[in-house]
C-alpha cells in the first residue's frame, strides 16, 4: 500500500480537528502537547500511527490526536493493540492509559503484553486516583487517601508501577513527568527508538481530585533535590548544581560525592538495581528517581509470529482452496 | 485329530453401530476413529460420537473415568450415530456397567476379561462378577476373553515391558472388530507407520496386536459370524471423513481466501473449543495468524484489532469464554468491525459439564450485551456442515462489517463424517476492498448493504479515530445527540436485519403442508431427521426444518409455520428458540426441551411426533 512520503511535519499535522475537553489545569494537555510534537519529530508517516486507548480520562487522548486512533474499552487497550500490531507489523502502536485502566480493570493484559515484548509503546498516566468516575481511590492511590470511596482513608496498598512493569519483564520501562516537558519529550524519543515493549509511566496531576499530588517530588523549587534522573551509562547524580550522587552499596542505595556515584547501567542482566531504586520512599533521603529505568534487546512477539508464518508457507508452500479442501485421506465416489 | 475348523458364516447389514468404552488411558478415542476412518475409506455412510470424561486420566477402573466412543456405519444415508450399539467392547466392569443397558438386547458384548479381577469389580461397584450371571450370556452375545493376555502374548516377541505391551491392547480389540466386520487393516497399519516410526518396537508391538487380533476373530469361534456392509450410495463427488471442529478451522480459512483477507484467531484454550485453535494454528501456510491469548476477554479483543488492521478477526470459545466476551462483542457491534466468534457449546451454566453437549447458548448468543447490540447468529447442524456454516459466517461478517456468532457444539465439534468435498469453482468469492479513497472520506457512511468502509490504519488521508462512544452519523465523531443515537441504534439494527436478504431459500423436508412441523436448529438436525423420515415411512404427516440462520431469522419463515397445523421444537436447552419464535410469529409452537448433556435419540423424538398427532 502506498504512504505518505516521510516528510518532516510540523506539531500541528498531529492535532486533530476535536475540541479537547480535560478539565482546565489538567496535566494531559502538556501530555498531549509533547506526544503531538515528538511524533512530528519521527519522521513516520502519521497513517502510520495507531493510537489506542482504554477508559478513562486519559483514554480520550487518541481524539485529539489527527492519526488513526481507537478509543476501546475498560482495561483492553493492550489486548487490542496486541491485535493491531500483530495484523500488521509495520504499524508504530501506541497504547494510552492510565492507573485505573492498565493496573486495575487491565492488570492482566498489561502484564501479557510485557512478557510477550509486544512492540508497542504504553503511556501510563498515573494521578493516582479514578477521575473520569469522579474521584474513587486507585491502584496507585497512596493508603489513607481520603476519596469518595474511601471516606475515613484508603486501605489499599499501592502497586508500583515501575517495580511491576519490570517485574513483567517489560524490555524498555521509564518515568517521566507531565510538567517537565524536555525530561518528556526525551523519554518519548527513547521509547519511540526502543524495538519492542515500552513502558513509560508519566506522574500527572489530576486538578480536581487529588491536586498536587506529586508537589513533593516535582514542583519547581523541591525537584533538583527530591529527583534523581537515571540516564544509561551516566553517573546518578542530583541537585541544583549535580553536586550530589548516589551509589549502590550491597545493601542500600546512599547520598555521596557527584564522583562516587554509581553509573547507571540500564541493560544489566536482571534489573535488580532498578528494582531496587525504584523501591526507595517517597519521603525519604534518597531521591526519587525518573528517566530509564531498563533498556534491553529481546525477540518482540510480534516479529516472531511474522517469522514463523513466513517460514512455514515457505517450508509448505502458500495454501490454496484446492490444497486446503484436497488434504489427507480422500475417497471417490461414482 | 484336530477338530475341523467350523466356517463363520458371512452376513450382509445395513447398518451397524459399535461402542467402544474404556479408561480414559485404554485409548478409546483413538480405536474409535480407526475404526471410522477405515470404514469412511471403505465408502460407508457414517457418524460418530465420542463421549468422554472431563478428567484426562480419571483414576484407573472408576465408573466416572470410562471413556466412550460410537460410531455408527452404513450402507445408507444416515444423520446420526445410533440411539443404542449393536456391538459393546467394554475394556473393564467400569465401562460393562456404564454402558451394557443402553447395548440392545441380542447384541455384540466384547469384555476383556482380563481386567475383571476382585479390585476392578470393587472399582466399578460390583458386588459379584457380572460375566458369572447367566442372563448376561442370555441376553447377548458374549464374547468374553483376556484382552491383556492375548496382548501380552501377541507382543512377546518385542521385548516391551508388560506395561508398555498392554497399551497395545485397544488395537487387538481393534484388529478382532475389523475382522468380524471385513475391514482392511491396511488403513490403521499406514496410520501407525506414520505415527510411531521413530519408535521401531512400540509400533511392531502395535502392528501384531492389531494383526493377532484378526487372526483370533478368524479362528478362534469366539465370533459366531462376520459381517459385511456395504458402501452407502451417496452422491457422486471426492470425499473425506472430518470432524467437526476440523470442518469449521476449514471453513474459516476458505471464508478468508473467498473474502481475499488474511485470518486472524485469537482464543483461549477451553473444552470444546480448543480443537479449532489446533486446526487453525497449523494452516499458517494459507495466510492464518493464531494468538493464544492470556484470557477469552484479550482473545475478541486482539481479534478486533487485527480486524481494524485490516484482518478478518476471529474468535472462538464456549459458553463461559462467551460470557466473557460479551462487553467486546458490544464494542464489535458499534465500531462496525468484522468479526467472526465461534461457541462451541457445552452443557450447563457456569463450569457445567465441559464434556458433554447442549443448545443453551442461544439466548446469550442473541441478548448476551449490554443495550441494543443486535448480529447476526448463524448455527451449524452436523460435523461436515460445518465448514459451509463458517463460510457463512466469515461471509456475513465482511460484507455488512459486523460481529457474527456462529453456534456449534460438543456433539458436532467432536462428531465426525463424511464430508463431500466442494469442487472449488463451486464457492463464491466475496471479496472485500478496502477503503483507500481519502476524498469525501467519511468513517460512517454507508454502501448498499448499511455496512460501513474498512478504513485501515497505514492508508494516507484516512486518519480518524473510532471507539465505543456513540457515533455521529457519516462522521463518527462522538456524539451526545438524542435524535443521532436513536437514528444509529437503528442503523445498526437495520443493517443486521438486511442479512436475511441474502439467505439460501428454506429447504422443508417432506410435505408443504402438513399436520406437524419440527423445526430445529443446530445439532438435532440429525436426530430430528432420523425421526421424521420414520415417522413418514410410518405414514404420519409430518415434515421437517432446520435453521441455519437464528438471527436475523429467514423472511419467509413466517409464511412457512403458519403451513402446519403444529409446530414442535425439540431443542438441547429449556426452550430457547421456541420462546423466540412464538415471540416473532404468534405461533403457537410447541417446546421439546432436553437438557441431560445429551443428544436427542431419533427414538425419542419419533415418540413425540406420535404423541403431538396424537393430541
Amino acid at each position: 500500500m502506498a504512504t505518505t512520503e516521510a516528510t518532516s511535519y510540523k506539531k500541528n499535522d498531529f492535532v486533530s480537528d476535536q475540541e479537547v475537553r480535560w478539565c482546565p489545569g489538567c496535566g494531559d494537555y502538556a501530555i498531549l502537547n509533547a506526544v503531538q510534537q515528538t511524533f512530528a519529530g519521527f519522521g513516520i508517516p502519521k497513517e502510520q500511527f495507531a493510537v489506542i486507548s482504554g477508559i478513562g480520562c486519559s483514554s480520550r487522548f487518541p481524539y485529539y490526536m489527527n492519526t488513526f486512533g481507537f478509543h476501546t474499552i475498560h482495561g483492553r487497550a493492550p489486548a487490542l493493540a496486541t491485535g493491531v500490531k500483530i495484523a500488521n507489523p509495520n504499524l508504530e502502536v501506541w497504547v494510552i492509559t492510565g492507573d485505573g485502566d492498565a493496573l486495575s480493570i487491565g492488570g492482566n493484559h498489561l502484564i501479557h503484553a510485557m512478557r510477550r515484548n509486544m512492540d508497542m509503546k504504553v503511556l501510563l498516566f498515573n494521578n493516582r486516583i479514578y477521575g473520569l468516575t469522579k474521584g474513587q481511590y486507585s491502584p496507585t492511590t497512596v493508603p489513607g487517601k481520603v476519596t469518595g470511596s474511601s471516606p475515613f482513608g484508603s486501605l489499599d496498598a499501592p502497586f508500583n508501577p515501575i517495580g511491576l512493569a519490570l517485574g513483567a519483564g517489560a524490555s524498555f520501562v521509564a518515568r517521566t513527568v507531565d510538567t517537565q516537558i524536555k525530561h518528556l519529550k526525551g523519554v518519548l524519543e527513547a521509547a519511540h527508538a526502543h524495538k519492542g515493549f515500552a513502558f513509560v509511566e508519566i506522574l500527572q496531576n489530576c486538578v480536581i481530585f487529588n491536586d498536587k499530588c506529586f508537589d513533593h517530588i516535582t514542583e519547581k523549587d523541591v525537584r533538583d533535590d527530591r529527583q534523581v534522573d537515571l540516564r544509561p551509562g551516566q553517573p546518578l547524580v542530583f541537585g541544583k548544581e549535580l553536586e550530589k550522587g548516589l551509589r549502590f552499596t550491597p545493601s542500600d542505595i546512599e547520598i555521596c560525592t557527584p564522583e562516587e556515584a554509581t553509573t547507571w547501567n540500564a541493560d544489566g542482566p536482571t534489573g535488580a538495581n532498578a528494582y531496587r531504586i525504584c523501591q526507595g520512599s517517597e519521603s525519604g533521603e534518597v531521591p526519587v528517581p525518573i528517566g530509564i529505568f531498563r533498556q534491553v534487546q529481546r525477540p518482540t512477539l510480534d516479529e516472531g509470529i511474522a517469522k514463523q508464518v513466513n517460514d512455514v508457507t515457505e517450508k509448505l508452500g502458500e495454501g490454496t482452496l484446492e490444497s486446503l479442501l484436497n488434504a489427507g485421506d480422500t475417497w471417490d465416489v461414482s | 485329530m484336530a477338530p475341523t475348523k467350523q466356517e463363520i458364516p458371512l452376513q450382509h447389514v445395513d447398518e451397524v453401530v459399535i461402542r467402544f468404552a474404556g479408561d480414559s488411558g485404554d485409548g478409546m478415542q483413538l480405536t474409535g476413529t480407526q475404526f471410522t476412518d477405515t470404514s469412511a475409506m471403505m465408502g460407508n455412510d457414517l457418524a460418530t460420537f465420542p463421549d468422554y470424561p472431563a478428567e484426562i486420566r480419571a483414576p484407573i477402573g472408576t465408573l466416572f473415568g470410562v471413556s466412550g466412543f460410537q460410531v455408527r456405519f452404513a450402507s445408507k444415508d444416515i444423520h446420526t450415530p445410533g440411539d443404542r450399539p449393536d456391538v459393546l467392547v467394554a475394556m473393564n466392569p467400569a465401562a460393562l456397567k456404564v454402558n451394557i443397558d443402553d447395548l440392545k438386547e441380542g447384541g455384540l458384548l466384547i469384555v476383556n476379561t482380563g481386567n475383571f479381577g476382585k479390585r476392578d469389580l470393587v472399582k466399578a461397584h460390583y458386588e459379584e462378577n457380572p460375566l458369572d450371571n447367566p442372563l448376561l450370556e442370555e441376553k447377548y452375545q458374549l464374547v468374553a476373553i483376556d484382552l491383556n493376555e492375548a496382548t501380552l502374548k501377541a507382543v512377546e516377541s518385542t521385548g516391551l515391558s508388560n506395561k508398555d505391551a498392554l497399551r497395545c491392547k485397544n488395537l487387538l480389540a481393534l484388529g478382532m472388530l475389523y475382522h468380524t466386520y471385513s475391514r482392511p487393516l491396511a488403513h490403521t497399519e499406514k496410520w501407525l507407520t506414520g505415527k510411531f516410526g521413530k519408535k521401531p518396537a512400540i509400533l511392531e508391538a502395535n502392528l501384531l496386536a492389531l494383526r493377532a487380533g484378526a487372526n483370533i476373530a478368524e479362528n478362534s469361534e469366539l465370533f459366531k459370524s462376520t459381517f459385511q456392509v456395504s458402501p452407502a450410495p451417496l452422491p457422486g463427488g471426492k470425499y473425506r471423513n472430518i470432524g467437526g471442529n476440523q470442518a469449521l478451522a476449514m471453513g474459516l480459512v476458505a471464508g478468508c481466501k473467498l473474502a481475499e483477507k488474511p485470518l486472524y484467531y485469537g482464543s483461549y484454550p477451553i473444552t470444546p473449543a480448543s480443537d479449532v485453535l489446533h486446526a487453525l494454528s497449523r494452516y499458517k501456510n494459507y495466510g492464518v495468524t493464531t494468538f493464544q491469548a492470556e484470557d477469552e476477554i484479550a482473545a475478541i479483543c486482539s481479534a478486533i484489532g487485527a480486524s481494524y488492521a485490516g484482518s478478518v478477526g476471529m474468535t472462538g470459545t464456549s459458553g463461559p469464554g462467551l460470557a466473557l466476551k460479551g462487553e467486546a462483542l458490544g464494542l464489535a457491534v458499534m465500531i462496525e468491525l468484522p468479526l467472526v466468534v465461534v461457541d462451541v457449546q457445552r452443557a450447563g451454566p457456569s463450569t457445567g459439564l465441559p464434556t458433554k453437549t447442549e443448545q443453551a447458548d442461544l439466548n446469550q448468543a442473541l441478548y448476551g450485551r449490554n443495550s441494543e447490540a443486535p448480529l447476526p447468529v448463524i448455527s451449524t447442524s452436523s460435523p461436515a456442515d460445518c465448514f459451509e456454516a463458517a463460510v457463512e459466517a466469515v461471509r456475513i461478517a465482511v460484507t455488512y462489517m459486523t460481529p457474527v456468532v456462529l453456534l456449534s457444539d460438543g456433539y458436532i465439534g467432536n462428531g465426525a463424517e463424511p464430508f463431500l468435498i466442494p469442487e472449488v469453482s463451486s464457492l463464491k468469492p466475496f471479496p472485500k476492498a478496502f477503503h483507500t479513497d481519502p476524498e469525501n472520506f467519511q468513517p460512517y457512511s454507508r454502501d448498499e448493504n448499511l455496512a460501513r468502509p474498512w478504513a485501515i490504519p497505514g492508508t494516507p488521508g484516512l486518519e480518524h479515530r473510532v471507539g465505543g462512544l456513540e457515533k455521529a452519523d457519516l462522521t463518527g465523531a462522538v456524539s451526545y445527540d438524542a435524535e443521532n443515537h436513536e437514528k444509529m441504534t437503528l442503523l445498526r439494527e437495520n443493517k443486521v436485519k438486511k442479512v436475511a436478504d441474502t439467505y439460501a431459500p428454506l429447504e422443508v423436508f417432506g410435505p408443504e403442508t402438513a399436520d406437524l412441523l419440527v423445526l430445529g436448529w443446530g445439532s438435532t438436525y440429525g436426530a430430528i431427521r432420523g425421526a421424521v423420515e420414520r415417522s413418514q415411512e410410518a405414514g404420519l404427516s409430518v415434515a421437517q426444518l432446520n435453521l441455519r440462520n437464528l438471527w436475523p431469522l429467514h423472511n419467509d419463515l413466517g409464511d412457512v409455520l403458519k403451513r402446519y397445523k403444529k409446530v414442535l421444537i425439540p431443542e438441547l436447552n429449556r426452550g430457547q428458540l421456541c420462546r423466540l419464535i412464538r415471540a416473532e410469529y404468534l405461533v403457537d409452537a410447541v417446546s421439546l426441551p432436553k437438557v441431560q448433556g445429551k443428544p436427542f435419540m431419533s427414538g425419542e423424538l419419533v415418540d413425540a411426533i406420535k404423541q403431538q398427532l396424537a393430541e
